[in-house]
């Protein structure tokens, strides 16, 4: 059984000054994920590379999913960790090793040694070459393929040695706090976790902000969305949700302005207190589900009608996607059981028959001052009695 | 306002779980002193309810609760009879433990007929006897119905299906009916009785199935051989113990609990009608259950009403509690003819013994409220 685990990371942008800001976020995205596993572990950055090591027994299959949730590990590899204690020992714990893990040794293979410690008497050629000879004595049935290998051997040699054969792929990405915050519109349906997934792939850290309108929209409506927010912090961390109480606003803007605009009025408020929330807790852009021509709200129009308002990027990942390609990644990411719960959101309650499709922005902004009464005492009491609930 | 989904458990019910669960844990099919300790709860239990039901302590068994015993008759007894004929006969307003169920055997090859109601909910006698034929084996009627409270006329079924040269079986869901109405089998003929302990001041998790001597039953559970072969599994100890003793409570001063409960449901029916656009749905006397008061309130979502009322502390159903995480429209509702733009409209609201005048009052202050500005606000 392995006790460890060598962590392989993407190199690409993470060059000169940076990279300990990398690992560094890497490593503490690991021990997070690790938190939950049954058992006790280590994790170490040293020499351009981070292990993980278990104190004892621990739970490997649930360990290895955990980590394969850690945005910017591209592999992981379970690994044999051995003293240097000369090469003869070294070649009889190769030969233990391909007993335990590969039983029958009929394989295909090759050494790929690496000598990290330019101490070490052997150079890797001759390493490669004398553990082969070693491995073919003992395993008649094996044989050398430098090509096409079954089986790679990789033996490291640092301070310690590392054995090991098999990349577990990872998500890949960076991990998440490299890159800054971000405030996810977070609505309940497929799209918006599977937009707030993507955005923390590339190591933005993710707020979220849900309109909650009761008795619109009930209990179980919110409790969803916090399942939901739970599922994308299981990739990207503890979530600060922010739980904005809509309704009022909602009703204002239904008896002020015409019903056909609603929805595109509403989207515009929402956008402007996501951004106000956003500028409070540090983030730098908004992030939402949007995709072009999915309904109403979301042709190019709207779009730039809603948009129209913020000032802070508004990052849409989904926004050339087909449906079916955002539900794919919502089953992969296991967001898409709770995101079909079938709950009536803030969205859907007064929605018209037929929403205008192609809004005029003036048209919207003078229905907009038809709320110039009340409505800004509004957004700012909203904001005021936001309730916080931080989720992972 | 929802205790046609639930109820209060009675203090003395949970204080003497506790004391089976913590002192008395014995397993009743041990041979030792602790399990023979158990095996006195249920042998209590069995007593109280024997008593109660007027039938043989023989005649009663445990299950996990209204569902399961649903399950345990209508399947148990369509297999063990079915030599004499695949047909049976239900309600289209039946709960879901027995339409499903029902469905379950339809795929099973047998045929099922679903007779209709009136606009009270009611099944008609001579459309039931006309469904009869030479196949039928058994007939299931609840007693009463759990989203508009109509009763059906269960002593006449009783003596309709036994009056024939070759009687058919009736089972009667009681689930709703059990502890608002005395009930003898015997007397009305019943075969076999579904009940449910959480909708009567007792424990979630338990059940019973009155199954009468005579019947041909057979297990749809198989294990250790517990009650007489017919439901294996260690008797929920606890949970029967707490039965027997809700139970016990809630038959004490029974008519006068009973004579309140009409009392407090025609004084909110009026205080209901005098509200704009409301329907009340079903018998609104003596005929319909103490308990049970369906609204239908034009131009409003009942789910939206519903979350309106939680807000003030107001729990209330809209179909039923069973059914309501299927968005689906209710089949009663639809049974007994409700128009379909009040469909989405109807609430059920639902009294204990607990409940109080001050609570309806406060109920209709609040709908009184938010009607109007609920109405304000619609879907366009």
């Amino acid at each position: 059984m392995f006790q460890a685990f060598l962590i392989k990371y993407g190199e690409i942008g993470i060059k000169g000054k940076n990279r300990y800001l990398f690992e560094d976020a890497l490593v503490a995205q690991i021990r997070h994920a690790l938190k939950g596993v049954e058992g006790t572990f280590q994790v170490t950055k040293e020499q351009g590379r981070i292990y993980v090591e278990a104190e004892g027994s621990f739970d490997y299959e649930e360990a290895v999913e955990s980590m394969g949730r850690v945005f910017g590990i591209v592999g992981i590899c379970p690994v044999v960790i051995l003293e240097d204690e000369g090469f003869e020992r070294l070649a009889e714990e190769v030969v233990t090793y391909l007993k335990e893990h590969y039983g029958d040794c009929k394989k295909t293979f090759k050494v790929h040694a690496k000598r990290a410690k330019k101490t070490y008497p052997k150079e890797s050629m001759e390493i490669n070459a004398e553990l082969g000879g070693r491995i073919l004595e003992q395993f008649p049935e094996m044989k050398v393929d430098v090509h096409h290998p079954e089986l790679m051997l990789y033996v490291e040699i640092r301070e310690r040695i590392y054995l090991y054969s098999e990349i577990i792929p990872g998500l890949g990405g960076m991990p998440v706090g490299t890159n800054g915050k971000s405030m996810l519109l977070l609505s309940g349906g497929i799209d918006s976790p599977v937009a707030g997934y993507m955005v923390a792939k590339r190591g933005v850290k993710i707020d979220a902000v849900y309109f909650h309108a009761p008795p619109y929209t009930s209990e179980r409506a919110k409790q969803k969305v916090v399942d939901l927010a739970a599922k994308v912090a299981r990739y990207a961390g503890p979530v600060y949700l922010y739980v904005v109480n809509f309704t009022d606003i909602q009703l204002y803007i239904y008896e002020k302005c015409p019903h056909d605009e609603l929805t595109i009025i509403m989207r515009r408020y929402m956008m402007r207190i996501a951004e106000r929330i956003a500028q409070k807790t540090g983030c730098l852009g908004l992030i939402t589900g949007e995709s072009i021509g999915q309904v109403a709200s979301q042709t190019v129009q709207s779009l730039a009608a809603t948009n129209e308002v913020c000032t802070m990027p508004v990052f849409r990942p989904l926004i050339a996607f087909d449906k079916e390609d955002i539900v794919t990644i919502s089953k992969k990411i296991d967001t898409y059981e709770t995101s079909i719960q079938p709950f009536e959101d803030c969205c859907t309650i007064f929605v018209a028959k037929h929403p205008v499709t192609k809004p005029n922005i003036n048209v919207i902004k003078r229905s907009e001052t038809k709320l110039e009464e009340k409505i800004d005492a509004m957004v700012d009491e909203a904001i005021e009695t936001a309730e916080l609930i931080v989720v992972g | 306002m929802d205790n046609s989904a639930t109820t209060k458990c009675f203090k003395d019910v949970a204080e003497l779980m506790c004391r089976v669960m913590e002192a008395e844990y014995g397993n009743p099919s041990s041979m030792h002193r602790k399990g023979v300790e158990a095996e006195a709860y249920i042998r209590d239990a069995k007593k109280i309810i024997s008593k109660n039901l007027k039938v043989s302590e023989k005649e009663l068994y445990f299950t996990s609760g209204g569902t399961e015993s649903d399950n345990l008759a209508l399947i148990g007894c369509a297999y063990a009879n079915q030599r004499a004929g695949k047909h049976l006969i239900t309600t289209s307003i039946e709960h879901p433990a027995v339409l499903n169920t029902m469905k379950h055997l339809e795929e099973q090859g047998f045929r099922v007929t679903y007779l209709p109601v009136d606009s009270y909910g009611v099944v008609n006698l001579s459309e039931l006897e006309a469904a009869i034929c030479e196949d039928t084996i058994l007939v299931s009627v609840m007693y009463l119905n759990n989203e508009i409270g109509s009763v059906q006329p269960i002593e006449e079924i009783g003596a309709l299906l036994k009056n024939r040269e070759k009687p058919i079986l009736f089972h009667v869901d009681a689930v709703q009916a059990y502890g608002k109405y005395r009930i003898y089998p015997k007397k009305l003929k019943i075969d076999l009785m579904s009940v449910s302990g959480h909708k009567i001041h007792g424990p979630k998790g338990v059940g019973l199935l009155y199954v009468g001597e005579k019947v041909k039953i057979r297990p749809i559970l198989f294990g250790g051989g517990q009650q007489k072969d017919l439901r294996s599994g260690t008797e929920n100890v606890p949970g029967i113990a707490g039965l027997g003793e809700a139970v016990r409570e809630i038959y004490l001063n029974f008519e006068e609990k009973i004579e309140r409960m009409y009392a407090l449901k025609e004084e909110f029916i009026q205080g209901i009608l005098a509200l704009e656009g409301t329907k009340v749905n079903g018998h609104q006397g003596r005929d319909a259950a103490p308990h049970i008061v369906s609204v239908s309130f034009a131009g409003v979502r009942s789910e939206v009403l519903l979350h309106a009322l939680e807000d003030k502390g107001i729990y209330v159903s809209s179909g039923s509690a069973c059914a309501s995480n299927h968005p689906a429209v209710s089949s009663t509702l639809k049974a007994i003819g409700v128009k379909r733009e009040l469909l989405e409209s109807t609430l059920r609201f639902s009294f204990s013994e607990f409940t109080t005048e001050e609570e309806l009052t406060a109920c209709l202050e609040a709908l009184k409220e938010l009607l109007p500005v609920l109405r304000k606000f619609t879907r366009h």
